[in-house]
């Protein structure tokens, strides 16, 4: 006797009757493991299989680090301007608009301050979904500025870097914020106000060659790329493959440029730790 | 290696001489052909050398004749000497520095140095630091302000090594400390974009109360073969590339992201280099005299704003 027995004969669905599982229910890992998306994001967007940290921006670092995920945002409707008039394939404007259609932001960057484990502090946080996470004259002015607030009110500053570096469209403009956000970064220290650097997947160019690499506490989560050159330039100039695991949060550890690697379920508690010493 | 719109130039000078040398040895008088001649030779050389696009002044600006650091160094100065080594990994040799003596102004001189021939260019990694280079540079920029000299960069670099101990020893790092740390000095900075203004390469010795670019220069994010071979997928559009991103002297000053431009000769910086070294001691002497004129605490400050000042947003 067969195990099931169909009751009604000849069910035909036609195909646009077929019901799909939506998209985005469940989240596959690198490692193949296969995870639902709530799930996912009740554990801070790690998969608690093989600890894979998938990538996130803005939202869900604000929803992560800020108590109860309230913030105040500085800045909101700063957007790019066209400085330099760029065209490649497209003009540049058509490259921001498609942008924040795809993302529902203006620009790679959010800027926000409130209170983290009762702590006030303010955070910057990069999105990677908006032209790579590029830096132009608007991440540099929004970190510029959050900068100034940190200051204005002795509140630590926390940035969140996740960018490919530079943005090319805004050229020699783009060049000067790498100078813009250091120069800051070093009225910050004249203030005696804490820095800390959280580098996660990916941070590469001249974001790392910034403030990046500016914290008085550089932190990263684990298995992040993160470095000046991006693989594909180094492997071209040395001619050979990379060793494994190079330019990884881990290799960045053991050269001394990281204090520690942090899971991401734990940057909070961590960071709130480590900056209620400092009082 | 001549570049392509030196080519006719060069065929007509070669052509006078040819003529001069045929009447010193016939006796003929060709002193009116000659005249003509170097009427339309000057004539087509500032035509050619005024209408350059961007990419042919990136062309010139890697010109092989092109004078580097050194060269400038030891024509401006009277008494210079190098000092070595970043004091924990080694000497890099793509980043010289060192006490100049112009006068009786002592100038700490830090710079990209790059190769003339083969040997050299290899010993010198084709004028891309590692992060000791960057290191050293930050070690005679503090030894400067503590014996309160000021600071002359020149800034000549395709771009910081890309390379495996590069990246282990922190390449971004040692760019990054620099520019933050330049932002602090208390004794006047003054950068110089003699030849190639190659990204964090570059602005990691570039961070100056005063940044100059010679006339026939680049500077930007990215080198234009690079910004072609990620935008448009291929080498072929490095022209595009750099009228795209306006890359050249005028239009970094036309923007306010230098300070000035120090003019050239006719044909580039290295048709003439004793008159371009002139030209830069000339700059370098007067922003000095400017800028210790200024109380150390508001220099500082301006050095500060002016760069936080550099962006165009919209709100």
């Amino acid at each position: 006797m067969p195990w099931f027995q169909r009751k009604d004969k000849g069910i035909q669905t036609p195909t646009k009757e077929k019901k799909d599982v939506p998209d985005g229910l469940w989240y596959k890992t690198p490692s193949g493991k296969i995870i639902h998306t709530r799930e996912l994001k009740s554990n801070s967007y790690v998969c608690p299989d093989d600890e894979f940290h998938v990538r996130i921006g803005s939202k869900e670092y604000f929803e992560i680090l800020f108590d109860k995920n309230k913030f105040t945002e500085l800045d909101k409707n700063m957007h790019s301007a066209d400085p330099l008039k760029f065209v490649d394939s497209k003009p540049y404007p058509d490259r921001i608009s498609a942008s924040q259609k795809k993302t529902d932001l203006k620009d790679a960057i959010r800027t926000a301050h409130g209170k983290m484990d009762d702590l006030d502090v303010t955070i910057g946080c990069m999105d990677f979904n908006f032209i790579g996470g590029s830096m132009g004259s608007v991440v540099g002015e929004k970190i510029a500025r959050a900068i100034d607030h940190s200051i204005k009110n002795k509140q630590p500053f926390i940035m969140i870097s996740k960018s490919g570096g530079a943005r090319m469209m805004e050229a020699g403009f783009s060049l000067m914020q790498m100078a813009k956000t250091s120069a800051k970064l070093a009225l910050l220290a004249k203030a005696n106000v804490p820095f800390i650097s959280v580098l996660t997947d990916p941070t590469t160019g001249g974001v790392t060659a910034s403030y990046a690499m500016l914290g008085d506490f550089n932190i990263a989560e684990p298995k992040a790329l993160i470095g000046f050159a991006g693989p594909r330039v180094i492997r071209e100039t040395i001619g050979k493959d990379l060793p494994k695991g190079f330019q990884s949060s881990e290799f960045l550890l053991e050269h001394g440029f990281l204090d520690f690697i942090v899971d991401r379920r734990q940057m909070k508690s961590k960071m709130a730790t480590l900056l209620r010493m400092l009082q | 290696m001549l570049l392509d719109f030196e080519k006719p130039i060069t065929e007509l000078e070669e052509k006078i001489t040819g003529m001069k040398t045929l009447a010193q040895q016939s006796g003929v008088d060709v002193s009116k052909a000659v005249d003509s001649l170097e009427k339309k030779l000057q004539k087509l050389k500032e035509e050619t050398y005024k209408n350059l696009t961007r990419w042919q002044r990136v062309q010139l600006s890697r010109h092989q004749d092109r004078p580097y650091t050194l060269d400038y160094i030891y024509e401006i100065t009277d008494e210079f000497v190098e000092l070595h080594g970043d004091r924990n990994v080694g000497d890099d040799r793509a980043m010289v520095g060192g006490f100049g003596a112009i006068g009786e102004q002592t100038v700490m001189f830090v710079g990209q140095q790059k190769g003339r021939n083969t040997k050299q260019r290899q010993e010198r990694n084709f004028g891309m630091a590692n992060p000791e280079g960057y290191r050293k540079a930050l070690r005679l920029f503090n030894l400067a302000e503590k014996f309160k000299k000021p600071i002359v960069t020149f800034i000549d670099t395709p771009g910081a090594y890309p390379g495996l101990e590069a990246e282990s020893r922190g390449q971004a790092e040692a760019i990054a400390r620099n520019m933050r740390d330049m932002s602090m000095l208390s004794v006047p900075v003054i950068c110089i974009v003699i030849g190639e203004g190659a990204s964090g390469g570059a602005i990691g010795i570039g961070l100056g109360d005063k940044v100059f670019m010679l006339e026939n220069t680049w500077y930007s994010v990215i080198s234009p073969e690079n910004c072609s071979a990620i935008l448009w997928r291929s080498w072929d559009y490095k022209e595009q590339a750099a009228e795209a991103m306006k890359v050249t002297a005028e239009d970094m000053a036309g923007f306010g992201l230098v300070d000035g431009i120090i003019k050239e000769p006719l044909g580039g910086a290295h048709t003439n280099m004793k008159w371009q070294a002139t030209q830069i001691k000339k700059t370098i002497l007067k922003s000095i005299k400017e800028l210790q004129s200024l109380d150390t605490e508001l220099m500082i400050e301006n050095r500060i704003n002016k760069f936080c000042g550099m962006g165009v947003v919209q709100e």
